[in-house]
């Protein structure tokens, strides 16, 4: 949960990291001169060492668990290999040619836009509105808050049960909740015209009060002398914000929807728990498609391949993100 | 970093006063959506732990029973029973504590060599171990299991431990929090004759507390809500943790009853709930860390 949170944050920081981690070394050691720099190795030999032996284990780790995977996962999308025994067989392009031109696949990245693109826009819209609220001065808004950002940290797996039973037809809240009204509850995660409506509402639920968090620490870091002059200028509450908080807002809402991108590509708990893909493929996503790919139809290839182009979309995003974010930097 | 603080942070905060100064009319209408908001977030958590005490009569009546005549404590005895939850929760407590601990000490280690070692081009290998984070465990899934197994970790607790166990975005915030300390401090300590690690251990970790804090509970949250991983590395019941073995219980064959099922849930939520209302300023801290800078 944590770490799709940090690679956004990461991708937001590590520019702004740079700059302040040259000043830490002190550039001692910056310097062309290949004998000056085998004079520093002998003197700063032990700390040089001892620098080596705090790293390792983590380095070992990183370079085991995340780099070589990437490489490893690439060579895989070209190749056919059921992971159980062999080798992977080279392929070429193959799996790629198959994906793009699969109907089944369309559908799954058209579950994916779907999934994302809706969860992407309800966590902008109420998160910021949520924000929004927890800012005004009344009182209880520190309990609500509070509520509001609880099932962001309980396991995804336990809300997606939770749900499970709100959505039951029969017996559950959402039946009660409808029942004045006289509609009938869906058939939420059972129907294929609502499995996905089901996920997104699901999504919302756990993730919206922490974007709300986001949204209300940008809200309260705002330079207060803008609002001064907007109120001089005799600008209206609804004029402000529109035309001075959400533009100020735009590097958090870019960061909250990189951050929402990469969570819905994690869903797996949620998935796992109320659908299964299903029914039929009405809820498979580019990520749980990988994952069935890979566990369960013993198609290592195809779903390194499916997993390279989510990486792909991944980047883009994030590279978006970045260049977006520098440039409001150089705006102010 | 800005944090999210309590209520009255900052109380002369321009964008508030509208309120203040607003119509009745403008602040009933915020206690409504207060409301609403509250009845939407709790509304939830009520059914869940209202319905893990009912009976099934109570649970399988409409209109439904708001209120558990008294607390049937059996759903969570038929749970335990259905569903060996002894094992996940031994499971998810060795998986949790073992790897915060290990991602921990990798951070402190790793953020204390960038911030007080000298070593040629460490910034560019600090850029390139951050640049892990640009990596969706996606792309890490299919890999990480052919390693495992050829490692013969598969189904046991390395297998469940170790892949998670190097710490990028902890190391980030710590080093970060390193940089801010006072260098005098440190120099201080070095010309006291201490060595390295002693400096670590008695100088620097005590100042940073409330990072360290920080960095172990979100390791800890991750770790025990970890589904995927746990999910395919694993293949007895056995050696399953908590939130696999929720799903296992709902999936089993007979085990139909609502109210056994929301007991298992609690039993997997509650613990992080609980942490989270001793938790939440730090939690909030790590998971926004960075975030809001423009």
């Amino acid at each position: 949960m944590a770490s799709r949170t940090a690679s956004a944050a990461a991708h937001t920081t590590s520019g702004a990291a740079t700059p302040a981690s040259g000043s830490a070394s002190g550039g001692s050691v910056r310097t062309d001169l290949r004998g000056r720099r085998q004079r520093s190795w002998r003197r700063h030999r032990k700390e040089y060492l001892l620098f080596l032996l705090l790293l390792s284990p983590n380095l070992v780790l990183i370079g085991t668990f995340e780099y070589w995977p990437v490489i490893y996962n690439a060579y895989l999308s070209l190749t056919r290999w059921n992971m159980l025994s062999g080798v992977p067989e080279w392929v070429g392009l193959d799996n790629y040619q198959y994906l793009l031109t699969s109907s089944n696949f369309q559908q799954v990245m058209m579950n994916t836009l779907l999934f994302t693109g809706t969860v992407v826009i309800g966590s902008v819209v109420l998160g910021l509105a949520l924000a929004v609220l927890f800012n005004q001065r009344i009182k209880g808004r520190g309990l609500v808050r509070t509520a509001a950002f609880a099932p962001h940290i309980v396991s995804g797996a336990a809300v997606a049960t939770l749900w499970l039973f709100i959505f039951d037809p029969n017996y559950g809240l959402s039946r009660v909740l409808l029942d004045p009204f006289g509609v009938a509850s869906p058939r939420w995660v059972t129907d294929s015209d609502w499995a996905l409506v089901s996920l997104i509402i699901v999504y919302l639920w756990k993730g919206v009060g922490f974007i709300a968090i986001v949204y209300l620490a940008g809200l309260q870091s705002m330079p207060e002398d803008v609002y001064e002059a907007a109120k001089i200028d005799g600008a209206g509450s609804w004029t402000t914000f529109r035309r001075i908080t959400l533009p100020l807002l735009s590097p958090v809402t870019f960061f909250v929807m990189v951050i929402t991108i990469i969570g819905t590509f994690q869903a797996y708990d949620m998935i796992a728990v109320m659908t299964g893909g299903g029914p039929g493929n009405a809820t498979t996503t580019l990520s749980w498609y990988i994952y069935e790919q890979g566990f369960q139809a013993s198609n290592a290839g195809r779903g390194a391949a499916g997993a390279m182009i989510l990486f792909v979309i991944l980047l883009i995003v994030t590279g978006l993100q970045t260049k977006f974010v520098q440039r409001r930097v150089h705006y102010r | 970093m800005d944090t999210p603080r309590g209520q009255g942070a900052r109380p002369a905060n321009p964008r508030t006063r509208p309120a203040r100064d607003g119509s009745t009319m403008q602040r009933v209408l915020l206690y409504v959506a207060l409301a609403f908001a509250a009845l939407l977030f709790v509304g939830p958590l009520y059914w869940l732990f209202s319905s893990a005490l009912k009976e099934p009569g109570e649970i399988y009546s409409f209109p439904p029973d708001w209120i558990p005549s008294s607390a049937h404590w059996e759903n969570f005895s038929g749970a335990w029973n259905a569903a060996p939850f002894g094992d996940f929760f031994i499971n998810s407590m060795i998986v949790t504590a073992g790897g915060a601990a290990i991602k921990l000490v990798n951070a402190t280690l790793t953020a204390y060599a960038f911030v007080f070692l000298r070593f040629p081009f460490k910034n560019v290998i600090f850029l390139v171990m951050l640049g892990a984070l640009m990596v969706p465990n996606n792309v890490t899934l299919i890999v990480n299991y052919i390693t495992v197994s050829n490692l013969g970790w598969v189904n046991t607790y390395l297998g469940l431990i170790i892949p998670s166990a190097g710490s990028i975005f902890g190391m980030f915030l710590l080093r970060q929090y390193m940089m801010t300390l006072p260098r005098e401090i440190v120099e201080a300590a070095r010309v006291d004759g201490a060595g390295h690690m002693r400096t670590m251990w008695q100088v620097i970790l005590p100042m940073c507390k409330p990072m360290l804090v920080t960095v172990g509970i979100i390791a800890v949250v991750d770790m025990w809500n970890d589904f995927i991983w746990p999910l395919i590395v694993t293949n007895t019941v056995e050696m399953r943790t908590l939130p696999i073995g929720l799903l296992y219980l709902r999936t089993t064959d007979g085990y139909e009853n609502w109210g056994g099922i929301m007991a298992g849930t609690v039993m997997v939520a509650l613990p992080m709930l609980i942490l989270f209302l001793f938790a939440q300023r730090q939690i909030a801290r790590g998971l926004t860390g960075g975030a809001v800078k423009g």
